[in-house]
C-alpha cells in the first residue's frame, strides 16, 4: 500500500491525476468506484482519441477524393478520355508519380514517423561510420594546430529535435536572467513600475518575427568579424525576447503583492533591505514567478519553430519549412508527424515546469 | 519616568473623503515589569494601536515614548506577537524562529544561535516539530511558534496582539499559562490586546478598555489586585474577580449600547473590483 501511496504523490506532484484510476485500479483490491473511475477517466478519452482519428481519417478521404476527382476531371478536359482513364487507373495503383497532394491519413503519417526514424538510424550509423573513419586523420590534424573534421551530412529528424530543444532552453534561460531580477527590481519599487509600465505594455504584444528582425539587425552587425554560427544565436535571442514578457509581469505583480503580514515580520525582526528581499520577498512571490516561467517556456516553444523558420536556423522549424518546400510524396505527413512531436514536446516541458512548480510553492494561507 | 508612554496620540487614516480619526487622544503609562491588558470590541483600532507602540505606523500627533524616546521605528527592544501568528510557510519551526533570534544576536556563534532557538522551541513544548512547516501544525502550535519567535529576540517588552483570539478555549488556557510563565521569569514588560475580559483579568496587573473607534480612546482603568499565580478554577468564586469582570462588562455593554443607538443610519457598501492583472 505504501508504494502505491508514493506512486499517487508523484503522480500527483506531476500533474498527471489522471493517472490515477490505473494506479488504483492494479495496486491493492480494485473497489467499485475505481471500476467506474477507470471507465470514466481512461476508457471515455481513448474513445475519444479514437473519434479524433476517425475524423481525421474520414477527413482526409473526402480531400482525397476531392483532389483525384480535380485530376482526372482536368485529364479530361486537357487531353480527352483516354488520360482521364490512365490518370484514374494511375491513381488507384498507387504510382506515387500521380497521387494527389492532400491531408495525409493517420497511416500513412504513421508510417511517415517509422521512416523517420529508420533515417535517424541511418545517419546515425553514418555518423559513427565516418566518425572512426576520420578518428585517426583528426588526431593528426589537431597535433597539427588544425581544425577537426566534422560531420557535414544532413541532420535526422531527431537531431533536428535536440537542436530545436537546444535553442529553446538557451532562450528561456535568456528570458530568466533577464525577466526576473528586472520583475523584482520593477515589483519593489513603485516608481520603477509606473516608468517602465509603458515599455512593457508596447513590447509585449510585438510579433516573434519582429523580434527576430530586430535581433537580426542587432546580432549582424555585432558578429561581422567572427564567422561564429549566428544563425543559433540570432535564434536564441529572439526566442528569449518573445517569451520573457510573462516572467517579468508575474514577477513583478508576485514581488509587490506580498502579503503584509510577512512585510510586518521583516520590519519588526530588522531585517536588511538585502535580507528582505532574498528571505522575504522573494520566497513569497515563487509561486507567481513560477506560473511566469511556465507560460515562458510554452510560449517560447511555440514561437521558436517559427523563428527557426525564418531565421534558416536548423531544427524542428526549418526542418517543416523544408517539408513544405519539398513537396515530396511523403512530405505532408512529415509535416503532421511534426506538428504531434511538438505538441508532444511542449506538454511534456510544461509537465516538467508544473513539477518544479508544485514542489517550490505553498499555499498562500498556510502561514496564517 | 515611565517605560511606555502614549501622550495625545491621535492616527487618523487618509483616504478619498477626507479621512477617519481611528484613534484619538490616547493617554497611557506604563511601568517597567508591569503587564496591561487592553481590551475592546473588534474594529475598535486595537491593531492600530499596537502598531503604533512597536513602530509599524507613526502617530498623526502626539508622542509615543519609550523608556523616554520618542518611537520612530520597530525594535528589538519590543518583541511582537502578531493576531495572525504571522509565520513564514516556506520555513520551518526552527527556520522561522532561527531568522529572528539571527536578528536579534547578529554577533553570536551559528551553533549559539542554533542552541537558543532550540531552547525556545522547548519552552514552547514543540521540539518534536522543530523540522515541521507551519502548514502541518495546529492554530495553537503555530501561536506557540510565533510566541517562541518573539520571545527568543529577548524582548524587553512584550506586545501581544489578541495573541490567542482564533484558538479554542483549551489551547487558550494552556498558553496562557504559558505565557504568563515566561512573562513571571524576568518580569518583562507586557502590553496585551484582547477582546476577551475573562483573559483580561486573569493575566493582567491593570484593565484598560478602549472605546470603539472611530475616535476611539481608553476609558477608565481597573486595577486587578489578585494575588499571583491566579488559579483560573478558585477565580470564578473570588469576589475581587467578579466585581471587576462585573464593572468592566458593564462598562463595555454600555458603550456598546450607545454605539448602537448613534448607528442606525444605513450604509452603502463600497464599489469593489478585482485588481487589474496588467503589471
Amino acid at each position: 500500500m505504501k508504494q502505491s501511496i508514493t506512486l499517487n504523490k508523484i503522480t500527483q506532484l506531476m500533474g498527471f491525476g489522471f493517472l490515477k484510476p490505473i494506479t488504483a485500479l492494479f495496486t491493492g483490491k480494485p473497489q467499485k468506484e475505481d471500476i467506474v473511475n477507470f471507465l470514466k477517466k481512461i476508457i471515455v478519452p481513448l474513445l475519444s482519441i479514437l473519434l479524433f482519428l476517425g475524423v481525421w481519417q474520414g477527413g482526409s478521404t473526402a480531400l482525397f477524393n476531392k483532389e483525384a476527382n480535380f485530376k482526372i476531371e482536368k485529364a479530361l478536359a486537357d487531353q480527352g478520355q483516354a488520360a482521364a482513364d490512365e490518370m484514374r487507373a494511375c491513381i488507384a495503383s498507387g504510382e506515387i508519380s500521380c497521387q494527389p497532394n492532400t491531408l495525409p491519413s493517420p497511416s500513412q503519417v504513421w508510417a511517415s514517423f517509422k521512416t523517420l526514424l529508420e533515417d535517424h538510424k541511418v545517419i546515425s550509423a553514418d555518423k559513427l561510420a565516418f566518425k572512426e573513419k576520420t578518428a585517426v586523420m583528426n588526431e593528426k590534424r589537431i597535433a597539427a594546430g588544425k581544425e577537426p573534421i566534422t560531420y557535414t551530412g544532413r541532420p535526422s529528424f531527431v537531431d533536428q529535435i535536440f537542436t530545436s530543444l537546444k535553442t529553446v532552453f538557451a532562450g528561456f534561460l535568456l528570458a530568466l536572467v533577464i525577466a526576473v531580477p528586472i520583475g523584482v527590481v520593477i515589483g519593489l519599487s513603485t516608481t520603477l513600475r509606473s516608468s517602465f509600465n509603458w515599455l512593457i505594455q508596447i513590447f509585449k504584444p510585438v510579433s516573434p518575427v519582429v523580434w527576430l528582425l530586430l535581433v537580426f539587425m542587432i546580432v549582424k552587425t555585432l558578429t561581422k568579424d567572427s564567422n561564429s554560427d549566428s544563425a543559433f544565436i540570432i535564434s536564441f535571442i529572439s526566442v528569449g525576447l518573445c517569451s520573457m514578457w510573462a516572467t517579468l509581469v508575474n514577477t513583478a505583480m508576485g514581488v509587490s503583492s506580498v502579503d503584509k503580514d510577512y512585510i510586518n515580520v521583516a520590519k519588526v525582526l530588522k531585517l536588511g533591505p538585502m535580507q528582505k528581499v532574498f528571505k522575504v520577498i522573494l520566497p513569497s512571490s515563487l509561486p507567481l514567478i513560477f506560473t511566469g516561467l511556465r507560460i515562458t517556456l510554452s510560449v517560447a516553444w511555440m514561437v521558436l519553430i517559427a523563428i527557426e523558420l525564418l531565421a534558416q536556423s536548423p531544427g524542428l522549424g526549418s526542418f517543416v519549412w523544408e517539408e513544405f518546400q519539398n513537396g515530396a510524396i511523403d512530405s505532408n505527413s512529415k509535416i503532421i508527424v511534426a506538428m504531434f512531436i511538438i505538441g508532444i514536446i511542449g506538454f511534456l516541458l510544461d509537465r516538467i515546469m508544473l513539477t518544479i512548480q508544485n514542489m517550490v510553492s505553498f499555499n498562500k494561507n498556510e502561514g496564517v | 519616568m515611565a517605560y511606555l508612554e502614549l501622550k495625545n496620540v491621535c492616527k487618523t487614516y487618509e483616504d478619498a473623503s477626507g479621512g477617519t480619526e481611528v484613534l484619538s487622544n490616547i493617554n497611557l503609562t506604563i511601568e517597567e515589569g508591569e503587564f496591561v491588558a487592553i481590551v475592546g470590541f473588534t474594529g475598535s483600532g486595537k491593531t492600530t494601536l499596537v502598531n503604533l507602540i512597536n513602530g509599524l505606523i507613526k502617530p498623526t500627533s502626539g508622542e509615543v515614548l519609550f523608556k523616554g524616546e520618542p518611537v520612530t521605528d520597530t525594535s528589538h527592544e519590543r518583541g511582537v506577537i502578531f493576531q495572525n501568528y504571522s509565520l513564514l510557510p516556506w520555513l520551518t519551526v526552527g527556520q522561522n524562529v532561527y531568522m529572528a533570534v539571527k536578528e536579534a544576536f547578529p554577533k553570536e556563534s551559528k551553533e549559539k544561535l542554533q542552541a537558543i532557538v532550540k531552547d525556545y522551541v522547548a519552552m514552547v513544548s514543540l521540539s518534536p516539530a522543530i523540522n515541521k512547516r507551519p502548514k502541518e501544525l495546529s492554530g495553537g502550535m503555530r501561536q506557540r511558534v510565533a510566541v517562541a519567535r518573539a520571545l527568543a529576540m529577548n524582548p524587553e517588552m512584550i506586545i501581544m496582539d489578541e495573541p490567542l483570539g482564533a484558538l479554542d478555549a483549551l489551547t487558550r488556557g494552556n498558553l496562557q499559562d504559558e505565557i504568563l510563565n515566561i512573562w513571571s521569569k524576568d518580569k518583562r514588560t507586557a502590553l496585551l490586546i484582547t477582546n476577551d475580559v475573562d483573559e483580561g483579568i486573569y493575566m493582567a496587573d491593570r484593565i484598560i478598555p478602549l472605546k470603539p473607534g472611530p475616535n476611539a480612546t481608553l476609558g477608565p482603568e481597573f486595577t486587578i489586585d489578585i494575588e499571583r499565580p491566579r488559579d483560573k478554577t478558585s477565580l470564578n468564586d473570588n469576589e475581587t474577580y467578579k466585581k471587576n469582570r462585573n464593572a468592566i462588562i458593564e462598562y463595555l455593554m454600555d458603550i456598546g449600547n450607545e454605539r448602537k443607538s448613534v448607528s442606525n443610519e444605513t450604509y452603502e457598501l463600497p464599489e469593489i473590483s478585482p485588481k487589474s492583472f496588467v503589471a
